[in-house]
């Protein structure tokens, strides 16, 4: 594999070929953000916190560190404004959502985030074409390390996503889960708000059919 | 049972065992049934080699399916840009005053299942309410009310 | 039918479907799903059998055509090579039209198109307004084919495209000329698809796969759909043309699930090609293999952008990918794939038989050919038109569209759907070019255009276009999902008189990152509709927050009907047409509504006889307190009862 030198910060960082720029930064210590990272399951992209900027030429753009492999010469800025505005109103809509959670909160502290003030309280919407979104707070953040672990490493797809959009959440299937997950528990140390073990403890009690 | 189970197998054969067939066989069974029963969904996904989680976040994801039995008559309330700028939400809270029930839900008699499209592509015609696969445009509230009655 | 094995047969069996029509007349019936749902079916039946009856079966040829544009006036038909144009069919006009038009030339005046300014009865069908200022190159074909008819459309001259870019072209020419054309990508991205075509040709691997993106997901556009149910055949021959000269031999239409009659006529048209040697092992002879698939969609509008579409062809959810790879390299499967729209494949012929110079010919500099689009809406003239590039909003709404109906001033159209902008009364002289309509935070998209007026209030659209959002967000990145959830809260409490100073400012705060960080663009575009009213229509925003008033009406929480008492006349009209019975009074009492069990209908306001013109809807004042119960009414004096 051929060495390519990429510059983080301006800082000279020598990478692997193949190599995404989140690994290349965190050989190196430099801390991006990540959720729904993982270095055991594929990338996933979901969480957009790891998002950097890249200069090229004149121009540059925002790119997800997790999946962008590295080149040589290629300009990263980790911490640029546009980079840290995104992060902090990521943040504050995650929070908005599972409002209970301590997850990340250092990167709420480091980014002076004080208040959520994106939303007063998440809750109903009354309108009748969108009867469906009546949401109510969650300890999910949806990062999906949970459903992704138990398909690609233990492949045994106990837990798994259903419904679109602000309706998507994480449900363990009973029938696979009371076999496998006793034995297991793997996914409740990946999840950033320690929701699983009582997650798994109500799925099993609805399951009587 | 033993019918339904003859006409998946036949849709099934039709595919073969190919797990990109998952979508167009979930498609026709719903098309047959008008809905996907539990035992249908796990049979398939063992048929195809699908993990269960992945069928469920499929049929959860795709708004054709319905995990719920629908009523006779179905009834779809068009809510595309044409339609919503000449009144579709007006023509939609007449219905939902009329039949009692909201988009996504079947009445308790199981006569009517209401539901919401984002263009049907008639918008020359808008607002649109499809009953039974017959359209109509500018239905009045009265019109709506005798096209109700007649749906047994 | 022997199958066609060289273009030499295919000219020959050209020629022969001519001879065998040479003298004969057409009645082209519009039949579409537009069309079927005013009757056409029924006109079409009546056509056949009465042609029976009056025993001109030899002579008069009934099609049973696509959608020809028109939609407001069908359906339509069209006696050809007359042109003679009929609006409105029915099936009880069918005998007259047979006996006089069909079997003595006689024109039917009351069937004709009447200009509605001039008062004019026209008999072309070229020279009606709505059509004389379009240029319906790729459409206009729907009118002289059968929609279930492969002879039909090799009568025009199909498939002839493909027979010269398969024996006297060779793929790198094919290529060239559609780089030279410069034809950009019809579906909404506007990326030019030469270059696409050749990145997949040249990208390493032995399987290649292309793509027709039948998913037309923006709500109000439905372009492609007319295509696929009238003219299946040119989006075929444009996938071939293509599959040729990319190197692929497979291909996939993905049709959204709502369209079933574009799938019917697809799977025949495809049976048909097979028949003919013109899909499958050894088109025409020439030794090239391809055949194609039909996917059907399941409801998801984000499986339309593309890698959406390719996981849903793979059999899974149609959530996008974070990828810096493009389809053309790694696509489908794996594979080198290129995707592109139907309006762009069909258009595709036209460019070889035509020639790139030719299709630089029409348009902007960077912005070639013409362009579909459906003009829907607070429009006279609703259907689907085909505009050379270049031509102003202002000429599409107005000369072809007829303007606004009931005389209302014409207020904003919004292009691009759900990823798309307004634009204003201000810039109507903006040409129709890729680039000029995203400089004003707008896009081309795949061709909605949604005519609104005075009493469209542009936060209500907003609004409608987060709620689409909401519901079709796939839910995956955290962005798209809470971002536009969120922005969909705040435009809910505007419009419900709950907005408060600084929503504005929240909202292009929280639109910028959602347009930044999302993984796909159905998130990076979703600001588009909220940024641009915002941007021409600011003070609509403000005025529903600080003043809780919505200028256009709209608004149910802002809005009040209100019976002047002076003017009332206690005609009971109201009183009856009040569908929830909130309106007391009597015969020679003057009406009052009941603000607290009043649901804004605005049936009231509809059915108020014009002549007393009694009731009035307020925004952002107080209403008046109402007069008392059994007050009399005050007659005008010299009023006719």
């Amino acid at each position: 594999m051929s060495e390519v030198t990429l510059i983080i910060n301006d800082e000279e960082v020598k990478a692997e070929e193949g190599m995404t720029i989140l690994e290349a930064a965190r050989s190196v210590g430099i801390d991006i953000p990540t959720l729904c990272y993982h270095e055991k399951l594929a990338p996933y992209g979901a969480c957009r916190l790891c998002m950097v900027e890249i200069v090229r030429g004149r121009g540059s753009s925002l790119v997800t560190s997790c999946v962008y492999t590295v080149e040589d010469g290629l300009v990263v800025k980790t911490e640029s404004e546009p980079v840290i505005k995104g992060r902090k109103m990521l943040l504050e809509l995650m929070w908005a959502r599972a409002p209970g959670i301590t997850a990340l909160r250092h990167y709420g502290i480091r980014y002076g985030i004080t208040e959520v003030k994106a939303i007063r309280e998440y809750g109903v919407i009354v309108d009748r074409a969108t009867a469906k979104f009546e949401i109510e707070p969650t300890f999910c953040t949806l990062c999906g390390l949970c459903v992704r672990y138990c398909a690609e490493v233990e492949k045994k797809n106990a837990i798994g996503f259903v419904g679109r959009g602000t309706e998507r959440e994480v449900v363990f299937f009973p029938q696979i889960a009371r076999k496998w997950c006793p034995g297991c528990q793997e996914c409740y140390s990946l999840c950033p708000t320690g929701a699983l073990p009582s997650h798994y403890a109500l799925a099993e009690a609805h399951h009587s059919t | 049972m033993a019918r339904g189970l003859a006409k998946i197998n036949e849709i099934d054969g039709k595919y073969g065992s190919n797990k990109s067939a998952l979508i167009q066989i979930l498609l026709e069974i719903q098309r047959e049934n008008n809905w996907l029963p539990k035992d249908t969904l796990m049979w398939v996904s063992q048929k195809l080699g699908v993990p269960l989680t992945e069928t469920y976040h499929v049929v959860t994801f795709y708004k054709a399916f319905s995990l719920m039995p629908k009523g006779r008559h179905s009834i779809t309330v068009c809510l595309g840009t044409a339609c919503h700028v000449r009144g579709a939400p007006r023509l939609l809270d007449r219905v939902i005053e009329t039949l009692k029930i909201k988009p996504g839900e079947s009445s308790t008699d199981m006569r009517f299942s209401l539901d919401t499209v984002n263009c049907l592509g008639c918008c020359a015609l808008g607002p649109v309410m499809v009953v039974d696969s017959v359209y109509y445009g500018k239905p009045s509230t009265k019109q709506i009310e005798q096209i109700f009655a007649t749906c047994e | 039918m022997p199958r066609l094995n060289s273009a030499t047969d295919l000219e020959r069996f050209r020629r022969e479907i001519l001879a065998k029509r040479d003298g004969t007349r057409t009645v082209s019936v519009t039949n579409g799903t537009d069309g079927r749902t005013r009757g056409s079916q029924n006109v079409v039946r009546a056509f056949v059998e009465e042609i029976e009856r009056q025993g001109l079966r030899e002579k008069v040829e009934v099609k049973s055509a696509g959608c020809h544009g028109f939609c407001e006036k069908e359906p339509i038909a069209i006696i050809l090579p007359d042109e003679i144009c009929y609006v409105g069919v029915k099936p009880e006009d069918v005998p007259e039209i047979v006996s006089q038009t069909l079997a003595n030339s006689k024109i039917i005046e009351r069937l004709l198109y009447e200009d509605p300014t001039t008062g004019q009865r026209i008999t072309k069908e070229t020279d009606i307004p709505f059509y004389k200022y379009q240029n319906r190159t790729v459409l206009g074909n729907n009118r002289f084919i059968d929609m279930e008819s492969i002879d039909d459309y090799i009568a025009i001259g199909g498939y002839s495209a493909l027979a010269k870019a398969l024996f006297e072209m060779t793929p790198e020419q094919v290529l060239q000329e559609v780089k030279k054309a410069n034809l950009r990508g019809r579906g909404g991205g506007g990326f030019p698809a030469g270059i696409k075509w050749e990145t997949t040709r040249n990208a390493p691997g032995e399987i290649k796969y292309v793509i027709v993106n039948a998913d037309e997901g923006d709500p109000g556009a439905y372009m492609d759909r007319s295509l696929l149910e009238g003219n299946p055949r040119s989006v075929l021959e444009g996938l071939l043309i293509g599959a040729h000269t990319i190197g692929s031999h497979q291909g996939v239409i993905y049709v959204r699930q709502e369209y079933p009659l574009a799938v019917e006529n697809l799977s025949i048209a495809l049976e048909q090609a097979r028949e003919y040697g013109l899909l499958g092992t050894n088109i025409l002879g020439s030794g090239f293999d391809f055949d194609v698939e039909v996917h059907r969609g399941a409801g998801a509008f984000v499986s339309g952008e593309e890698s959406g579409l390719m996981r849903a062809i793979e059999g899974r959810v149609g959530e996008p990918r974070p990828r810096y790879v493009y389809p053309a390299v790694r696509g489908l499967w794996g594979m080198p794939t290129n995707i592109n729209n139907v309006e762009t494949w069909a258009t595709v012929p036209l460019i070889i038989n035509k020639g790139a110079e030719w299709f630089t010919s029409i348009g902007t500099e960077r912005s070639k050919g013409t362009k579909l689009f459906s003009l829907v809406g607070k429009v006279n003239n609703t259907g689907l038109v085909e505009v050379p590039m270049g031509m102003t909003l202002r000429d599409v709404i107005f000369d072809i569209g007829g303007g606004i109906p009931g005389g209302k001033k014409f207020k904003a159209v919004q292009t691009g759907g759900p990823s798309g902008g307004v634009i204003p009364e201000s810039l109507l002289d903006t040409p129709v070019d890729f680039d000029e309509l995203t400089k004003l935070g707008s896009i081309m998209g795949s061709g909605g255009m949604i005519v609104m007026d005075e009493d469209t209030c542009v936060v209500d659209v907003a609004r409608y276009f987060f709620n689409f959002l909401a519901g079709e967000s796939c839910g995956k990145c955290l962005p798209c999902r809470e971002g536009i959830y969120q922005m969909l809260k705040i435009l809910n409490r505007i419009c419900s008189g709950e907005g408060e100073v600084g929503d504005v400012e929240l909202l292009e705060e929280i639109a910028e990152v959602v347009r930044d960080f999302s993984l796909c663009a159905l998130g990076g575009t979703a600001p588009n509709p909220v940024l641009s009213t915002i941007r021409y229509f600011r003070d609509e925003y403000e005025a529903h927050i600080r003043e809780k008033r919505c200028p256009a009406g709209v608004c149910k929480a802002l809005i009040s009907y209100y019976i002047e008492p002076e003017k009332c006349q206690a005609c009971l009209i109201c009183l009856r047409e009040c569908p929830v019975g909130t309106i007391t009074g009597g015969k020679n009492l003057i009406h009052i509504i009941d603000q607290d069990k009043c649901t804004k209908c605005g049936t009231c306001l509809e059915v108020c006889p014009p002549r007393f013109g009694a009731i009035t809807r307020l925004s952002g004042v107080k209403v008046p307190e109402p007069v008392l119960q059994g007050t009399e009414v005050i007659r005008k004096r010299g009023r006719k009862k």
